[in-house]
């Protein structure tokens, strides 16, 4: 504490360190929620409320085949194609009805899905959670930081999300499907026009979307509590992050999650001291931890003011 | 048979008096979370509270009743509705169930007002424990601080001197805090207040590693106490600081979604399936018999509940529109309670002995509370001096 000046202690930089760490990994896990979201918003301009359901899907089947098989990467196999199928049936069997409606009509049936798939996982599988625990290979801590061990599961979910930014730049940078997909974002009849079946490549962007989801939960699964209703609680963030990022932007996606996840963390762990400095320690800790409940929201708000269609819009 | 007859001539006996009750079976009305992901709650008390009538073939105390429950889905306001049909329509004289404080809120003090009596299975606000208290509002479960108190007192008596505490930002969360430290005398590491439904603990665990307290209390109730729990396990933290809780987070269905991470953590509870009684090993053998689980704390007090109905029924032969008379019966519980031990206090809510449970691996590899230690002995709560009744 002493001599230094303004220079804050070691062991606070060690803190900021690690609650970056721990910004970046949320910002990750918002990031594989909003890919698909914003695909499906920017290419289908279809706005789907039930998104959070095939994160559902994919952490209840990841649960469930990890504990019947005891392999937590048997349940990552299995969740990615149920994911993938749920969300492909979804498409086919309700979405497709109303593309050529208007949003509030979507915005209805898809609601109506998140009721559906909710109930439907309390009757598979009754009201109380699932569990699912970090695979032996992924438990304990690592000490990337000296002095603040950081948990090896929070590490791989980092690295997974680089995967993923990584196959989808490559996708759309350097496949002809990549390019369909892009192409369809910016004219619909045009590329229709040019014999690619518009139709087949909707259902195939669903159902990529409903498979990043599902790595999402699956992701998660470990971490949070598996139940009926747990995609609505990342659902929130994540239409913040694609309102920010431009909606159907990947790239405006990534930078945004990246930046939703640091502003929630570092707003949790720092504003209630900030305020300590000019308020009394009791009120502090209450606007503080209220403030930062709302940091994101105030991002999103000041963003839309300079940016009134998000950082990147519209451009895959 | 005979007792049915008896039960009609009962009623009819006070039919001039009371409202245009049939010779039906006494009718109770449940409101309760049956859906939303705290449904686990409400199924529990309906579980225990049917048990209960199950085993009377039917009757409860000896009186044929007929149970109506319906879901309130966490909101007052359908609480409400639910309250106003089962009196207006069904003519119901006792109403039961509610799990959540802000819905028990909104409708215990009119419907007591009305002249029904409430018998609260869980829900313990202060205020209907204090200022607002009621002649026709009983509370067979807790007052809402008591669980927080007892993990106080045994933080205290183990010397712990250093605490960090963390609950949600809303009432329940303030008052669960205040209640630890109503008997927790040592320091404070930290008190966080994190958002309602947060689901990522990570940012906070790192501020608490580095603040360094001796122990950790937390009043996180459902999913964000799962979530807080495994996180807290895996950043290696349970190794090195104890935690403890109010039992919400470790019955025995939450235990299951935890998991090891939950082992050795010890928490507050007024009820464990060990406790050794009569009453509560005929309870648990006959729970675990019919529905293929152990029970949890909420279908314990769903269980007293019924037996507390049961009593006053019993002692008045069915005929609630007597109030006073019903009303003296309820105040006497004179019924075998699953924790033994069990009266009420001026305000109508418990004096009872209060336990420190510990989380710990069956020989099966799952997890369950044992019964460590009583913390209280008739404890009651700090609201009932403020209680005019």
């Amino acid at each position: 504490m002493e001599g230094t000046g303004v220079r804050p202690p070691i062991s606070t930089m060690l803190l900021i360190l690690e609650q970056l760490m721990n910004g970046l990994q949320l910002g990750v896990m918002l990031f594989l929620m909003s890919a698909g979201l914003t695909l499906v918003f920017g290419i289908m301009r279809v706005i789907n409320l039930a998104h959070g359901s095939f994160y559902m899907v994919g952490a209840y089947t990841a649960a469930t085949v990890t504990q019947l098989t005891g392999s937590f990467l048997l349940g990552l196999l299995a969740a990615l194609p149920v994911a993938a199928a749920v969300g492909m049936l979804v498409e086919a069997v309700v979405l497709r009805r109303l593309y050529s409606r208007d949003h509030l009509d979507q915005v209805l049936a898809t609601f109506g899905l998140i009721l559906f798939f909710n109930e439907l996982t309390r009757m598979i599988w009754g009201r109380q959670p699932l569990f699912m625990d970090v695979p032996d290979w992924l438990s304990g801590t690592v000490e990337i930081i000296p002095g603040a061990p950081y948990p090896s599961y929070r590490l791989a979910v980092i690295g997974m999300g680089v995967l993923v930014a990584v196959f989808l730049y490559l996708l759309f940078t350097r496949t002809r499907l990549g390019m369909q997909i892009r192409a369809g974002a910016s004219n619909r009849e045009m590329i229709a026009a040019l014999g690619v079946n518009i139709r087949f490549l909707y259902t195939l962007v669903f159902g990529l979307g409903a498979m990043l989801a599902g790595l999402a939960g699956v992701m998660a699964g470990p971490i949070l509590a598996v139940e009926a209703g747990m995609g609505e609680e990342i659902l929130i963030l994540t239409f913040v992050v694609i309102v920010i990022g431009g909606i159907g932007s990947i790239r405006g996606a990534l930078i945004a999650a990246l930046m939703v996840g640091m502003v929630d963390t570092l707003g949790r762990v720092f504003l209630p001291g900030l305020l300590r400095l000019f308020l009394p320690v009791a009120e502090a800790d209450g606007i503080g931890a209220s403030l930062a409940s709302m940091s994101v929201y105030i991002l999103m708000a000041a963003i839309l003011v300079w940016r009134p269609r998000g950082l990147f819009p519209a451009q895959i | 048979m005979t007792n049915r007859v008896l039960c009609v001539l009962a009623l009819s006996a006070g039919l001039a008096a009371g409202p245009a009750a049939a010779e039906a079976p006494v009718k109770i009305g449940m409101i309760t979370t049956l859906s939303t992901k705290a449904g686990y709650l409400g199924e529990d008390i309906r579980d225990g509270f049917q048990l209960a009538i199950d085993q009377g073939d039917g009757k409860l105390g000896g009186i044929p009743v007929e149970l109506m429950v319906d879901d309130d889905g966490r909101k007052p306001g359908k609480g409400k509705q639910i309250a106003e049909r089962y009196i207006k329509r069904d003519k119901a004289m006792i109403l039961t169930g509610i799990v959540f404080s802000n819905v028990a809120m909104a409708v215990v003090p009119k419907v007591v007002r009305e002249g029904v009596f409430y018998i609260s299975p869980n829900a313990g606000p202060s205020r209907l424990a204090g200022k607002g208290c009621h002649e026709n509002y009983f509370n067979v479960a807790w007052q809402n601080d008591n669980l927080h108190e007892a993990a106080g007192q045994y933080v205290n008596d183990k010397g712990f001197k250093n605490v960090y505490l963390l609950a949600p930002n809303y009432p329940a969360g303030k008052d669960a805090l205040a209640g630890f430290k109503r008997f927790y005398k040592g320091k404070i590491a930290g008190e966080v207040y994190t958002r309602l439904g947060q689901s990522d603990y990570a940012a906070e665990l790192a501020t608490l590693r580095a603040a360094k307290p001796d122990a950790v209390f937390f009043f996180l109730p459902g999913g964000m106490g799962i979530n807080f729990l495994k996180q807290y396990a895996q950043a290696g933290l349970n190794k090195t600081i104890p935690v403890f809780g109010p039992a919400f987070s470790f019955d025995e269905r939450l235990l299951k979604a935890v998991g090891a991470a939950a082992v050795g953590v010890r928490n507050g509870s007024q009820w464990s399936h060990d406790l050794d009684n009569p009453a509560n090993k005929v309870f648990v053998e006959l729970f675990r018999e019919t529905y293929g689980r152990t029970p949890t704390l909420y279908a314990s007090q769903g269980y007293d509940a019924a037996h507390l109905i049961g009593s006053a029924l019993k002692a008045t032969g069915g005929d609630v529109s007597n109030k006073d008379a019903f009303r003296s019966a309820l105040v006497k519980a004179d019924f075998a309670s699953v924790r033994g031990k069990f009266r009420f206090g001026s305000n109508h809510h418990p004096i009872q002995d209060i336990y420190i449970r510990e989380v710990i691996e069956t020989p099966e590899g799952t997890t369950t509370n044992r019964i460590e230690t009583k913390v209280f002995t008739d404890h009651a709560d700090a609201y009932a001096p403020e209680c005019r009744m």
